[in-house]
């Protein structure tokens, strides 16, 4: 019973940075029908500019969050004004390899700036385990899991009240209308760009620290494909349970199957997302309006 | 007779049979036999680094102008080829290896195994598209990988397999040139049996599944069956590629075959030019000497900037997805659209209009 706790709570940890970058990849999908392939290398931008500014230039991390998000959050402005804004409109092709080739793009320069090998963070949050009842939790997992649930509070009511977050649903809604009622898509684009960019950079410094950091952190931007899908590409409350789904079955086959087949974990996501191809496209929360043939 | 050393000045067909032609203007034959001359004795002129180079430039082009075939000319898309080639080169691999069947048997089953595993996979196409179906292909990467690098009694893990080089007649195809020449003869075969499918009934009705699902459907358009076999019919070409990789590189391993590859080849079919045959032939040859030219010039480039070679990797990937930016930006029909609008210019030069 311990074993089925602690994997649950791997899990659910692990899905909630599934759930904040698979907010951001479903953001971009929503906004601007795009899907973005370099998920996985904005978190790992973000979480290596944090990692060096606090090791490299010893500033304190809660100063380095913040100078980290402003910067992911111009990463995204820039990235989307000058490589996707002449997709808007192509066929998916384009897009799907405009984002490929961007991923490559950023994954390269990551590479040449901070190479290859393992890094890890300083020690942030405090190590004296947290118990929960029979469960020993370590307190990066904690903190881990309070960021996530106020970050998708605060989103969940920024879509709902605020005037840009508003003016998003507008655009995702129907961009015409929305133009026509003064709404700057372009701005919306831009917007939704930058804010996938920091909530994907701040998955990424959780994980940093649970983890360590290295290249291979960016696969999380394949894994959220299956997130996004099982929740349905354009919702966000389906984002955020497809990440605690994905992340808990993950962990949970990583427990219990990875003794009999090695590495089933990896792929767990993948079968479903073929399960969920097969049997509802559309995802759990998604919009019914995929065209069959 | 017309006055040979004058260009045409366009393409002026009157009828459908001209228009169906596969050399549309006559001369164009003497061009093509020009070219195949060329490359048939390439490898008694270069030394031979460069006629390996040549070997897997032409290796990548076969899987290349499969790869268009399902999504240049079908329109479907699919980030599993590094999978497919995987499946021809294992397949390949245990038939020789464990069976002890000859290459010659071998590599058509391998063409042949892959189309099966392609249409399987191809089957969820019926009801997904687009971004759907992309996501489908993607899983079928990883799934297929999975299977092959934990199924350790048929294809020994993550360790790979060795495989040999094939003989023909008692000679062994183990010189560079030996091999050239057999992916030269696949190759030319492959492209000939690309460009006339496109000129069959088969072909038309794939271009009409790109163009628009519904209405091929409306006209009569066995679209489960064409879907299907376009993605059998590829899958077919990815797999003899694979299979001839993995006796040209004489091992296989899942690491050769991962997503990264797929990516490759995604990218070689966009520079070249999606729905083109040639197209494939030139982004294959484009995106497989990328790395070489890079690195060459990184040599020389380190004699001046000590400490160059060490980012060679990273240098790699931002080159790759700069270029593949660029093309979909400026260029999105590739280098074969490029090729294309040098000959109209001069086709017309020095009047434009």
């Amino acid at each position: 019973m311990t074993f089925f706790l602690q994997m649950l709570v791997t899990g659910i940890v692990v899905g909630s940075v599934y759930a904040l970058v698979a907010l951001g990849f479903v953001l971009i999908y929503k906004a601007s029908d795009a899907i973005n392939f370099a998920q996985g290398e904005f978190l790992l931008i973000g979480t290596y500019i944090c990692l060096t500014l606090i090791t490299t230039y010893q500033i304190p991390f809660l100063v380095a969050m913040v100078l980290t998000l402003v910067f992911s959050g111009l990463l995204g402005f820039v990235i989307e004004r000058v490589v996707l804004r002449p997709f808007i409109g192509e066929p998916v092709i384009s897009m799907i390899m405009a984002t490929i080739g961007l991923s490559s793009l950023l994954a390269g320069i990551v590479h040449i700036i901070w190479g290859h090998e393992t890094r890890v963070y300083p020690q942030i949050f405090p190590d004296t385990p947290v118990r929960l009842g029979e469960v020993v939790v370590s307190p990066v997992y904690v903190w881990s899991l309070i960021i996530v649930l106020i970050l998708l509070a605060f989103f969940t009511l920024f879509f709902k009240y605020s005037k840009i977050g508003i003016a998003m649903r507008a655009t995702a809604d129907d961009q015409q209308a929305a133009l026509s009622m003064g709404i700057s898509v372009k701005m919306v684009f831009a917007v939704s760009w930058a804010i996938s960019a920091v909530v994907s950079s701040v998955g990424g410094v959780l994980l940093g620290n649970i983890n360590g950091v290295n290249s291979s952190m960016a696969l999380i931007g394949l894994k959220v494909l299956p997130v996004a899908l099982l929740g349905g590409l354009d919702s966000i409350p389906g984002a955020i349970i497809g990440g605690f789904i994905i992340g808990i079955l993950e962990s949970m086959a990583g427990g219990y199957l990875d003794p009999i087949i090695g590495g089933v974990k990896e792929v767990v996501p993948f079968i479903v997302l073929v399960l969920i191809l097969m049997f509802k496209p559309y995802g759990l929360f998604g919009k019914e309006e995929i065209e069959r043939v | 007779m017309r006055n040979p050393f004058v260009m045409e000045c366009g393409e002026f067909r009157a009828s459908y049979k001209e228009d169906m032609a596969l050399y549309k203007i006559p001369r164009v034959r003497y061009r093509v036999y020009a070219i195949i001359a060329f490359f048939a004795v390439f490898p008694l002129i270069f030394p031979e680094y460069y006629v390996g180079l040549a070997t897997l430039c032409g290796i990548a082009a076969i899987g290349a102008i499969g790869l268009n075939i399902l999504t240049g000319f079908t329109g479907l898309i699919s980030i599993g080829v590094g999978a497919f080639l995987g499946v021809g080169g294992y397949t390949s691999a245990i038939l020789t290896t464990k069976l002890g069947l000859s290459f010659w048997i071998s590599f058509p089953l391998a063409g042949i195994v892959t189309a099966a595993v392609g249409a399987l996979f191809g089957i969820p196409s019926l009801r997904l598209k687009g971004l759907y179906l992309a996501m489908a292909t993607l899983a079928a990467q990883v799934i297929i990988l999975f299977v092959i690098s934990h199924w350790d009694s048929l294809t020994g893990g993550t360790a790979g397999m060795v495989l040999q080089r094939p003989s023909i007649g008692g000679y062994m195809l183990s010189s560079e040139t030996g091999y050239y020449y057999l992916m030269f003869v696949i190759l030319i075969f492959t492209a000939i049996f690309a460009m006339n499918l496109f000129r069959s009934r088969t072909g038309r009705a794939f271009v009409a599944v790109r163009d628009r699902d519904l209405a091929a459907e409306v006209m009569g358009i066995n679209l489960f069956k064409y879907k299907v076999l376009a993605f059998a019919v590829s899958s077919f070409f990815v797999g003899i590629a694979g299979a001839l990789l993995g006796h040209y590189t004489m091992i296989v391993s899942p690491e050769l075959y991962s997503i990264q590859v797929s990516i490759e080849y995604l990218a070689m079919i966009l520079v070249g030019g999606l729905g083109s045959v040639m197209g494939s032939i030139y982004g294959a040859v484009f995106i497989t000497l990328l790395p070489v030219v890079l690195r060459g010039l990184i040599e020389t480039l380190s004699v001046f900037m000590p400490g160059l070679e060490g980012v060679f990797a990273g240098l790699r990937e931002v080159v790759f997805g700069a270029i593949i930016i660029l093309f979909l930006i400026y260029e999105p029909e590739g280098l074969a659209k490029m090729w294309r609008n040098l000959k109209d210019y001069f086709k017309l030069w020095p009047f434009s209009y």
